[in-house]
C-alpha cells in the first residue's frame, strides 16, 4: 500500500515535508500564507497546473501531498521566482516547489509527467560523470527515455544547430574531476 | 582599447558559453576589451549545476557551486562575474543557503577540503549586465560609442533570473538597467511589459506545448511594441527565443518571427566591434541583417 492521502501516510509525509522547509531560508513563513492567490496569478505555468502554488498550500494543510507530488504541477514550475518576490507573507515559494521535487525523488514518487525529471536526472548523470554540461549527450539521454521518436521533431534543429558550429557532439571533463567527485561523496555521506 | 580602471574579475563562462551560445562568450569578452574591464576566466570551473541539479539533490548542488566560489576565492579578486543568469542566480542562491545553514556550511568545508579549497564566502557574485551598468557606468560607455544605433527599435528582454530572487542591481518586477544600456548604445529601447516575464526556459523541452505559449507571448509583445530585434542577457533565454519561432508562429496562429540578440553583441557592434568578432553568423534568426 502506497500513500493515502489525508490518512497516516500523507499527515507523516507532509510533517516530514515540513521539517524539510524550515531548513530553507524563510522557510518557515510557509504557516503564514493566507490563501490569497497572489502566487497562482504570478505563475506563468499555473494555468497548466492541475495544482497551482495556492492550491498545494491548501492541500498540504489537509494532509494531501502524494496527489500533489504525482500530478503535473512540481515539474511545471520553471523556476522563474515571480510568486517568490510577489508573495505577501515573504514565502520563498520557488524554493518550496524545489523542495517538493526533491521529496517525490527521496521518495521514489515518480510524477505523472515525467519529463522534467528525465531531463534533471539525465543531466545530473553527465555532470557526475564530467563536471560540465554536454548538450547532445543530455539531448540523446532525454529522448532515448522519454521516447526516441520524439527526437525527430528536434532534428531540424539539430541539424541548423550543428551547420552553425554551436553544437558539440563531444562531452568535456574538468581536470578536477577526481576532486569533485570526491567532494560529491563527502555531502552524501554527510547527509 | 580605453583604459582599465584597475580591476580584474574572474569570470564564469558557464557551460553554454562553451559552444551553444560561444557568440555571447566571444561578445563578452569582445566589450570588456573595449571598454578595459580585465576578465580572468575562472581555472578548471565546473557546471554550476542549472535548475536541475537543486531539484534532485540539493546538497550536492551547493558543492558545485561551493567548488567554483571557493576556485574564485583562491585568485583573490572579489568579484566573480557570469553572462549567464542561470549560472547567476544559482551561485548567488548557494551563498545564501551556506550562510543561513551551519551544518550544510560544515559539511561544504569538509568536501572541499578533500582538494584543498577553502570556502569563506567573500566573492561576490556579478551578472555582466550589473558590472556594465554600474562598475563601468553612462559616461565611459556612452564616450566609447563609435557606431551610432540610431533608429534602431530594442525590446530589452531580462529574463527571469538576472532581478529575481534577489534583486542584488535592479528591480525584480520592472527592471531598467538593460533598457539604459540599449540608450547608452544610441539605440532605442521600446517599452515592452513582458520584459521580465519567464520565457519557461527548459520547459520548451520537456513541456513544449506550454513552452511554445510562454515564447510566444513574449514575442508577440516585443513586436507589438514596435521593436526590430529582442536583446537577450541570459544564455537559455536567448536559445528558447530564438530556435522554434516557426513551431510558436503555427501554434499562435500569427506569425512572431523577430531577431534576437545578445545584449553584449548590440553593445559591441556601437563600440565598433565587427560583425564577425561578435559571431553574428551564429544567429538562427538574422540578427546580423538588423545592425549596420
Amino acid at each position: 500500500m502506497r500513500v493515502i492521502d489525508g490518512k497516516v501516510e500523507g499527515r507523516e509525509l507532509t510533517k516530514k515535508f515540513l521539517e524539510e522547509v524550515m531548513l530553507i531560508p524563510n522557510g518557515e513563513k510557509v504557516n503564514m500564507c493566507i490563501q490569497c492567490g497572489t502566487c497562482s496569478a504570478s505563475c506563468p505555468t499555473g494555468y497548466a497546473m492541475d495544482f497551482t502554488p495556492r492550491q498545494i498550500v491548501a492541500a498540504l494543510r489537509a494532509n494531501i501531498i502524494h496527489e500533489v507530488l504525482v500530478s503535473n504541477s512540481v515539474w511545471l514550475c520553471a523556476s522563474c521566482y515571480a510568486c517568490t518576490v510577489r508573495c505577501p507573507a515573504g514565502i520563498p515559494w520557488t524554493d518550496i516547489m524545489y523542495q517538493l521535487k526533491r521529496l517525490g525523488e527521496d521518495e521514489g514518487i515518480i510524477p505523472r509527467v515525467k519529463k522534467g525529471h528525465e531531463l534533471a536526472t539525465a543531466f545530473n548523470s553527465i555532470i557526475d560523470k564530467y563536471g560540465l554540461s554536454a548538450e547532445f549527450l543530455l539531448m540523446l539521454k532525454f529522448y532515448f527515455r522519454t521516447g526516441i521518436f520524439k527526437a525527430l521533431g528536434q532534428l531540424g534543429f539539430a541539424t541548423k544547430m550543428l551547420t552553425k558550429g554551436r553544437l558539440d557532439l563531444g562531452a568535456h571533463k574538468i581536470k578536477g574531476i577526481k576532486g569533485l567527485q570526491k567532494m560529491m561523496a563527502v555531502m552524501e555521506e554527510r547527509k | 582599447m580605453a583604459a582599465s580602471n584597475g580591476k580584474k574579475y574572474t569570470y564564469y563562462p558557464g557551460c553554454s558559453q562553451t559552444k551553444t551560445s560561444r557568440a555571447y562568450d566571444a561578445s563578452v569578452r569582445g566589450v570588456a576589451g573595449k571598454l578595459g574591464i580585465e576578465l580572468v576566466e575562472l581555472e578548471d570551473w565546473n557546471c554550476c549545476g542549472a535548475s536541475n541539479y537543486i531539484a534532485i539533490d540539493a546538497r550536492k548542488a551547493f558543492v558545485l557551486s561551493a567548488r567554483n566560489l571557493a576556485l574564485a576565492e583562491k585568485t583573490g579578486r572579489p568579484d566573480i562575474v557570469t553572462s549567464c543568469s542561470g549560472c547567476y542566480v544559482i551561485l548567488a542562491k548557494a551563498k545564501k543557503y551556506i550562510k543561513t545553514n551551519p551544518k550544510l556550511h560544515k559539511d561544504i568545508d569538509e568536501a572541499l577540503a578533500t582538494d584543498g579549497l577553502t570556502y569563506t564566502g567573500n566573492v561576490s557574485v556579478r551578472h555582466v549586465l550589473d558590472v556594465l551598468v554600474n562598475d563601468v557606468a553612462e559616461q565611459r560607455i556612452r564616450a566609447a560609442v563609435t557606431v551610432p544605433l540610431a533608429g534602431l527599435k530594442v525590446a530589452p528582454y531580462y529574463g527571469c533570473q538576472i532581478g529575481r530572487p534577489y534583486g542584488e542591481f535592479d528591480d525584480e518586477e520592472w527592471p531598467h538597467t538593460l533598457d539604459d544600456l540599449v540608450a547608452w548604445s544610441g539605440a532605442e529601447p521600446v517599452n515592452f511589459p513582458l520584459k521580465s516575464k519567464c520565457c519557461g526556459g527548459i520547459l520548451m523541452t520537456t513541456q513544449p506545448k506550454v513552452g511554445r505559449t510562454l515564447v510566444g507571448k513574449l514575442l508577440k509583445s516585443a513586436k507589438d511594441a514596435g521593436a526590430d530585434c529582442i536583446v537577450t542577457a541570459c544564455s537559455l533565454c536567448h536559445v528558447t527565443l530564438e530556435s522554434y519561432q516557426k513551431k510558436v508562429s503555427r501554434h499562435l496562429g500569427e506569425d512572431v518571427n523577430i531577431p534576437v540578440l545578445y545584449f553584449t553583441q548590440l553593445l559591441g557592434r556601437a563600440l565598433g566591434l565587427t560583425h564577425k568578432e561578435l559571431m553574428l553568423k551564429d544567429s538562427l534568426t538574422h540578427a546580423e541583417a538588423v545592425l549596420p
